[in-house]
């Protein structure tokens, strides 16, 4: 679903990644684990495409499965009178997508989404308000008819509710004196209105304390657990992995995947540290 | 009698277009004056108008525990001039939100003389300007606090967006102070639009377009929140954007 080859990128003209190469197929949960300043939040970035990350070398080929529920309709089957291309993009024959040559909104009307390590503060626009028009944006970019303010006040209602979070908060200005906790449960409540086909989440665990943890544990589970979808997972710790089991654990390490394993490699870095796990 | 047209070296005009003045200064040389008595409240909501040239130039006495609050949206395609010279007796209280929002070659300004005659008066101005292409936005405020008028609360709070490098923002806070227990504060900024939050709109599914004119919108909508009825100065505010972004 998710395919990285040979990825190098800079930040201003420094290297951070280099040379990453992983797979995630449709219906896994893949944590990437390493040590501060090994390259994850870039990765992240240059996935969900943020500006001023260079990428030198390498592809990534995102590959959004045919929807198989009901709803919100088949956005992205890559054959049949139904099926959308996204406009101007050409796809391979399994429907692939270059992901590294779409816009971030593109990114994201494919079906990407980008949990934040840091949440960004928006003042003077209501959380629903921003929303509304995200999530308007994305489906008629997909061809699909924009929800009314009543049909996305219901959605959003219900999604608050999933994850624990006050519903009220929602018509507060984007982040705006949100706490550390408050502002990452936002985010999932923001990726289960997006219904996302692939999400990548960057330290979502950071800042959190027992029970946000648990809340946005089963808000991934709930939301991202689909067989046609994918997760990303990027984490310093295994404390969210004992919510979230990872099929597979990569260690990131100088810009490069130093190791890969199944969720028994996240305890032996808990218990050893990245060093000895290296060695 | 027709006062005599302004030039560049009077202060209060230092960054106006007299080019564009000059054919309309005859209906405009004379400032309208409007009095709030005391206790009384006023309430102006001042929407542009389709002219090239716009002026609006106010005299404003607010008689003891007078309120005025006016909201002004100054947006002409060409130049547009909000010039406001208020006089506040004791207690009195005095509150301008105002925009320019301007692209191509328009000059917006807002021009002020707050005068705190009594003890114990109020003000405060707040403007934000969204400037594309050549476009000058630009606030000339000045506050006067009399010898007797202690316990003034004057405040000035002005930033400026730029959204090309050709347009200017002109920002002007004065004081003059002449008594010893007042509380006067004033900030200014101008910046462009944050890439963080232009990133993590996009990264939403907005478009670059979309995301920069919701974030503008945040910037300026705030100002409109106390209105009674603000409802036809952000229609309004919302269209400008529209069309300058």
């Amino acid at each position: 679903m998710l395919e990285i080859i040979n990825l190098h990128a800079t930040v201003a003209d420094k290297p951070i990644l280099n040379g990453v190469s992983l797979h995630v197929p449709a219906g896994e949960v893949h944590a990437i684990m390493g040590p501060n300043g090994s390259g994850k939040s870039t990765l992240a970035y240059v996935l969900a495409g943020r500006p001023g990350y260079e990428v030198t070398q390498g592809s990534v080929t995102f590959t959004p499965t045919r929807h198989s529920g009901l709803e919100p309709g088949p956005a992205f089957s890559s054959e049949g009178a139904e099926g959308r291309q996204i406009p101007g993009r050409a796809r391979d024959d399994e429907g692939g997508l270059d992901l590294l040559a779409m816009e971030p909104h593109e990114r994201a009307a494919a079906g990407l989404f980008l949990g934040f390590q840091y949440p960004v503060e928006i003042p003077g626009i209501s959380y629903l308000q921003f929303l509304r028009e995200s999530l308007n944006s994305q489906r008629r970019f997909r061809g699909e008819a924009e929800l009314s303010a009543g049909e996305f006040i219901k959605l959003a209602r219900e999604q608050a509710n999933l994850l624990g979070m006050d519903a009220d908060m929602l018509k507060r200005p984007v982040n705006v004196g949100f706490s550390g906790g408050e502002k990452k449960r936002a985010e999932m409540v923001q990726m289960g209105i997006m219904a996302p086909k692939f999400a990548v989440l960057d330290e979502t665990d950071s800042g959190l304390d027992i029970d946000a943890l648990k809340a946005v544990g089963a808000g991934i589970n709930r939301i991202m657990r689909a067989p046609d979808k994918g997760v990303l997972l990027i984490t310093h710790y295994q404390r969210l992995l004992d919510y979230v089991e990872p099929d597979r654990v990569h260690v990131l390490r100088n810009g490069r995947i130093e190791r890969s394993g199944g969720p028994e490699l996240a305890r032996e870095l808990e218990r050893e540290g990245y060093t000895e796990a290296a060695a | 009698m027709t006062a005599a047209f302004p030039t560049h070296k009077q202060e209060e005009w230092r960054y106006a277009d007299l080019d564009a003045l000059q054919p309309v200064w005859e209906q405009f040389a004379q400032p309208v004056t409007l009095t709030v008595g005391a206790g009384e409240e006023l309430e102006e909501i001042w929407l542009p108008v389709a002219d090239d040239v716009q002026l609006r130039r106010v005299q404003l006495a607010l008689g003891e525990g007078a309120k005025a609050r006016i909201f002004a949206l100054n947006t002409a395609p060409v130049y547009g001039r909000i010039e406001i010279e208020v006089s506040l007796a004791e207690g009195a209280d005095f509150e301008l939100y105002g925009a320019n929002i301007g692209a191509g070659l328009s000059t917006n300004e807002f021009v002020t003389n707050v005068r705190h005659v009594g003890p114990g008066g109020r003000s405060r101005q707040v403007i934000r300007s969204v400037l594309n292409g050549k476009a000058v936005g630009s606030y000339l405020g000045k506050v006067e606090v009399a010898r007797g008028a202690q316990q003034t609360d004057g405040e000035q709070s002005v930033k400026a967006m730029l959204l090309d490098r050709g347009a200017t923002a002109n920002c002007k806070p004065e004081l003059e102070i002449f008594a010893d227990d007042v509380k006067c504060a004033h900030g200014a900024t101008v910046g462009e639009l944050d890439p963080m939050q232009l990133f993590y709109a996009e990264s939403r599914g907005m478009d670059p377009a979309s995301a920069r004119a919701l974030l503008l919108e945040g910037f300026v909508m705030g100002l409109w929140d106390t209105a009674k009825d603000p409802n036809a100065i952000c229609e309004a505010a919302r269209e400008a954007l529209r069309r300058v972004v």
